[in-house]
């Protein structure tokens, strides 16, 4: 009798083992899948044509396959984003975590939550029906689907990212360091910027890196208003990103094309892979604190 | 003076940063409501697009998101609570708990464009599930997986050891200590992964855009998961982008925010609500 209730023990300890399992399983699925299905055609267009080619024309007669413009694109576009979004987010948090009332904290939080809770694809029509028509008529340039207007689209969707993980890093400053600087003189708006801000540093750098992560990564919003062109990438013109370059000719490509697409994945998820890793590297530190 | 200066300056920013917050989510709200609720209407909500007539109602997008929510939901929730029992209950070893949470963090970071390549290459075209709702479902199910796992996590790591202790010295053994004192403490966390899922899910659509398709026909639940179908945000991006019915893109955009709308409100009533619990 008693043996047989350890077995069963043991089998269901098996069990929620092989459940916990499962995220580790997907990791390695998605990593396996995206290897093996980009590896490929990186290898017959030769990696140094591949990722430094300047110039992508998939269906030409002679194709060619270079994503510099892609790489090149997706890093201004989130540089962009983050120069645009960091600061307005960090600002906010700063002011929701120490300064406001818990009424103003509330309100505010909730309309935070909101643009949070915004699918992606709203920001991009309200970009392609706003924004590019705006930007056309502003800078007086025959097409206003740009580099310029996703990155303000990205700027706008990484907000709540910034803010809310920023503000989660400063609401765990220990009061004492603020009543420390307090007694010593310092005004409250000293207190904030100059001794709660360090304190929470690590938790705020997380907060860019994630920003960081959500731009590179986005890909409907970003295709709504960037007008897609493959070249090389300036601000008022035409461009494409890695992800949209993935997802605009996916649906009607073949052969090496399709590989190519898949190898485009792959240096996306390079991109990710690298960028988790720093983000944990100041999850880390700051649990040190 | 000095002092003040930059006290003023400091304040003016923070002041300036929540203005624009705010007064971009309001324009934003205002621009999409004051564009779409024109196009709402009765036969709008409850008819599919008919070429014949040539009017547009998106009864089968309401629909397809619909199913797609409850095929996730039903399979992410067993594993991700699973996973989450896991880690705080039997998981001795420091190093496996490591493994699991570095991939549970990386599945959260990974964007949902490759999500839907994967799941494309794996569900529709490995398992031979073609393009249908429930290979769109499968690949949310990865992308919602670690949500579920950290809420429930979150909330298994308040129920206080002291109830495991009392109810292994009754001699209860592990899986029954489980299933009447850990499991029933998790809820709270459980009902909040479920919100923010179902958030997740209603604003998706690279992930489901080469994994679900966007079909427009009415099915049953069962017939539903086995054809091809487009949710709510994916047509939208359909009629805004290739067919350029944008009337009927805002339309949809409305129902979205005011999804989002009642999810956020849902989101804040049940963590008030298992807080005042907590409490008392």
């Amino acid at each position: 009798m008693n043996n047989k209730k350890k077995i069963m023990e043991d089998l269901i300890h098996g069990i929620f083992l092989i459940l916990g399992l499962i995220t580790v399983g997907c990791v390695f699925l998605i990593t396996v899948y995206l290897i093996i299905s980009g590896v490929p055609a990186i290898r017959k267009i030769g990696i140094i044509n591949f990722l430094f080619g300047t110039k992508w024309a998939s269906t030409a007669q002679d194709p060619k396959y270079g994503i510099l413009p892609f790489i090149l694109t997706s890093i201004y576009g989130t540089a962009g984003a983050i120069i645009l979004g960091v600061p307005v987010g960090f600002f906010t948090a700063v002011y929701l975590s120490k300064v406001a009332p818990s009424k103003m904290r509330q309100i505010v939080s909730f309309i935070v939550n909101m643009l949070a809770g915004i699918p992606s694809v709203v920001y991009g029509l309200v970009g392609m029906m706003v924004l590019v028509p705006g930007i056309r008529k502003l800078f007086n340039i025959p097409d206003g689907a740009s580099l310029f207007a996703a990155i303000i689209v990205l700027s706008i969707m990484i907000l709540p990212s910034i803010i809310s993980v920023s503000m989660t890093a400063l609401d765990a400053v220990p009061r004492d360091y603020e009543d420390a600087s307090l007694a010593l003189g310092a005004n409250e708006i000293e207190t904030y910027f100059r001794v709660s801000v360090p304190a929470a540093r690590s938790g705020i750098a997380a907060a860019v890196v994630l920003g960081v992560g959500r731009a590179i990564g986005e890909a409907m919003a970003v295709m709504m208003v960037s007008g897609n062109a493959a070249k090389m990438p300036s601000l008022f013109q035409s461009v494409r990103f890695l992800t949209t370059a993935v997802a605009s000719e996916m649906s009607y490509s073949a052969g090496l094309q399709r590989q190519a697409l898949f190898s485009i994945a792959l240096v996306l998820f390079l991109f990710i892979m690298l960028i988790n890793a720093t983000l944990n590297f100041f999850m880390k530190k700051g649990d040190v604190h | 003076m000095k002092r003040s200066l930059y006290k003023g300056a400091m304040k003016t920013l923070m002041y300036i940063s929540v203005g624009i917050t705010c007064i971009l989510a309001f324009s934003l709200i205002g621009y999409v409501l004051y564009r779409g609720i024109p196009g709402l209407s009765i036969s709008f909500l409850t008819q599919k697009p008919s070429y014949l007539k040539g009017t547009i109602g998106i009864l089968p997008d309401i629909l397809n998101t619909l199913y797609v929510i409850i095929a996730s939901l039903l399979i992410v929730l067993p594993l991700g609570v699973g996973a989450a029992v896991y880690l705080t209950e039997y998981a001795s070893n420091k190093k496996i708990v490591g493994i699991i949470e570095y991939a549970a963090e990386t599945l959260s970071g990974i964007p949902s464009i490759i999500y839907g390549l994967v799941g494309m290459l794996f569900f529709c075209q490995f398992l031979g599930f073609r393009t249908s709702l429930i290979a769109g479902a499968l690949t949310l199910v990865i992308m919602n997986l670690p949500t579920i796992m950290r809420t429930t996590e979150e909330s298994l790591k308040t129920v206080p050891n002291s109830y495991r202790e009392g109810a292994f010295g009754l001699g209860a053994g592990k899986w029954r200590v489980i299933r009447t004192v850990v499991l029933p403490g998790c809820v709270d966390g459980v009902v909040t992964g479920c919100i923010l899922t179902v958030g997740r899910i209603i604003g998706e659509s690279a992930a489901l855009l080469f994994t679900a398709g966007f079909a427009h026909s009415v099915h049953g639940f069962i017939d539903g998961l086995s054809s091809s179908g487009s949710t709510l945000t994916v047509a939208l991006y359909v009629y805004a982008k290739e067919q350029g019915e944008f009337q009927v893109a805002f339309s949809i955009a409305t129902i979205l925010l005011i999804l989002a709308f009642i999810i956020n409100l849902a989101a804040v009533g049940v963590s008030n609500y298992y807080r005042k619990k907590r409490t008392v």
